[in-house]
Parts: structure tokens; C-alpha cells; sequence
């Protein structure tokens, strides 16, 4: 673990972005909303490829986390996380939650946005 | 207080019939926009249950190729526009996403990847530069995403009325007008909440 983020601290600023992807945006990844939460399936150990792949396999195997905040953690545009994400989705070594997958728009689910309402005022 | 909370989340998370892991949150958000330095990041830090993290979009050759970036040519430039968020984890396995709007105007193009779903819109308001939040009203007036505006009370003194406020940004009757204060999280709470009504009143 200290390795890959030493490595990664090493990358950070000296690289461009989009070199993790080899150099690749991917058509119809930049719909993929912020706040879709990833998930692990796989074992991140036999996961071929740049070592950011693994990093999220690894982040997301005990806790799901968004797109943004895979994003913030490695410290990676967004655009470039969405290209390893879709391409992890493709090889289906993790799982991807869209907030609109299960329900319509659940901002503009009533029950949900009633839900919203009483959680942030049980605060 | 945060022990408290993460444990009513936990008994909200991990529904009886399924481990948690099985069963993803319902993702809502909702988008803080304001001018510069008018203290969005300060807001979502003081009801975020994550310390606010920073991520960024870089505008690379695809996307101002793709991107109403003014019809911008210099294929070389790099620019990197940084966006605040921060998470709330709500009983009913949901989870609120708070993010910020990158500060400068000229990346107006890119909220329409933060609001996209979003519950609606918090403007913050600081009244000694109201000039700040008039791109930020007028985005979501033109696109009818619900939103209230907020001004933010440095050092809790209010140093205009709301009517003034309103009648200087020319906002509709039904947009809501309220004191807040970035650090507080019990206004922030309130700024919130009168947000998720709105939105809610929306729908009837």
C-alpha cells in the first residue's frame, strides 16, 4: 500500500493526466455522474495495468466510493477516472451504482427527497 | 456528536435482511455555488461527515473540443479547474453529496456535470460583492433547477436586508432569500433544508 501511494506521490504533477489511460478518453464515460459509487468484485491483486487501476480496486473493496471521490483520492481528473472506471465496469472487475440505475432521478423522487429532508434535520 | 451520527447511519446502512456492502446508498446532491472565495468550501465542511475533498476536471483537447469553452483553439492548453465536495450519509441508506461550484465564471460550462440530477442549488450570497453570484441565479433560473440563495454572514453581522438582497438580484417571489453562515453548522442545516422544501414543493 505505502508503495503505491508513494509511487503515486511520485507521478503526481509530473506526468499528464490522461498518460494513465495511455493516452485515451472514452466516448460516453463522461456520462458517468460524479456521485455513481464504485465497488469491487474482483481481487485487486490480479488486476492487469496501470497502477491506479489497482489503487481503486483496492479502495473500493471494503467501502464503495464515488467517482468523485476516487477522483480526489488520486489525486486524477475526473475525465480519466471515469476512463478507468468504465474500463474496470467493461471487466467487470467492479460494480458501478448510478443514482438513477434503480429509481428514476431520485432528485426527483418525493419519498427520497422526503427522506433527505428528515435526515439533515435529524442532524 | 460525529460518534453519535455515524452510528444512527450504520443501523440506517445495514438494513437487517442484507450486509451492508450488498445494498448501494440511494446517491443524492446537491450543488453550493457562489462566487470566489464567498465560503462554499467553509459550508460544506460544517455538515460534511468527510473532511471536504478537492477533485478536479482537466480541460484536455477532447473536452474543449466537445465543451462550449468560447471556441477556444489553443489545442495545448491545460487548465485544471478544482471543485469541492463533501458527503452526508443519511439514515435510509442515502447518501447527500454536497459540491461546489469551481469559483471562476468561465467555467459556468462545466456545472452542467455537477447539476445534473441535483436536488438543486444553494447560491451563496456575500453582499459586499452581490455581482459574484448574478452568473450563478442566472444559470438556474434558465435551466428551472430549484434554488435558494443564501447570504452568508461574516462574523454574523447581516449587514443588508434580505429585502435588499432580493431586490437587487431581481429573484423571483417563490426563490427563497435567508441568512446563513458558512460555519455554522446548525445554518447550514437550516439553509439545507429549505432547499430540499423547495425542491419538494416542486413536485406537488
Amino acid at each position: 500500500m505505502a508503495d503505491i501511494d508513494d509511487e503515486l506521490d511520485d507521478r503526481a504533477g509530473t506526468v499528464r493526466p490522461y498518460t494513465v489511460t495511455g493516452g485515451r478518453t472514452r466516448a460516453g464515460s463522461e456520462d458517468l455522474p460524479l456521485e455513481s459509487l464504485v465497488r469491487t468484485v474482483t481481487d485487486p491483486a490480479h488486476a492487469p495495468g496501470v497502477i491506479e487501476r489497482r489503487r481503486i480496486l483496492e479502495m473500493t473493496r471494503d467501502t464503495m466510493l464515488s467517482v468523485a471521490e476516487l477522483s480526489a483520492h488520486l489525486r486524477l481528473p475526473l475525465g480519466v477516472v471515469r476512463v478507468l472506471v468504465a474500463d474496470l465496469s467493461d471487466e467487470r472487475r467492479v460494480v458501478v451504482h448510478r443514482p438513477t440505475a434503480a429509481m428514476a432521478n431520485p432528485a426527483t423522487n418525493l419519498k427520497v427527497l422526503e427522506s433527505v429532508l428528515n435526515g439533515i434535520s435529524a442532524l | 456528536m460525529a460518534f453519535l451520527r455515524s452510528d444512527v447511519v450504520t443501523a440506517g446502512v445495514q438494513a437487517p435482511a442484507a450486509p451492508a456492502q450488498d445494498t448501494a446508498p440511494v446517491t443524492v446532491k446537491i450543488v453550493i455555488a457562489g462566487g470566489f472565495a464567498v465560503g462554499k468550501t467553509t459550508f460544506i465542511g460544517s455538515i460534511s461527515d468527510i473532511e471536504p475533498l478537492s477533485t478536479e476536471a482537466a480541460m484536455t483537447e477532447h473536452s474543449i473540443g466537445v465543451d462550449d469553452a468560447g471556441g477556444v483553439s489553443d489545442r495545448k492548453t491545460t487548465t485544471t479547474v478544482a471543485m469541492d465536495f463533501g458527503r452526508i450519509s443519511l439514515p435510509g441508506n442515502l447518501w447527500l453529496y454536497l459540491f461546489g461550484t469551481p469559483g471562476q465564471d468561465r467555467f459556468l460550462f462545466m456545472w452542467d456535470d455537477l447539476t445534473r440530477g441535483a436536488i438543486g442549488a444553494v447560491v451563496l450570497v456575500d453582499t459586499e460583492r452581490l455581482d459574484a453570484c448574478f452568473d450563478a441565479v442566472d444559470y438556474f433560473e434558465a435551466r428551472r433547477i430549484p434554488f435558494v440563495v443564501a447570504v452568508n454572514c461574516f462574523d454574523g453581522i447581516a449587514r443588508h436586508s434580505l429585502d435588499d438582497v432580493r431586490e437587487a438580484l431581481a429573484v423571483s417571489p417563490d426563490v427563497p432569500v435567508l441568512y446563513t453562515d458558512a460555519r455554522s453548522r446548525a445554518a447550514t442545516k437550516q439553509t439545507l433544508i429549505t432547499l430540499v422544501g423547495l425542491a419538494m414543493s416542486r413536485l406537488r
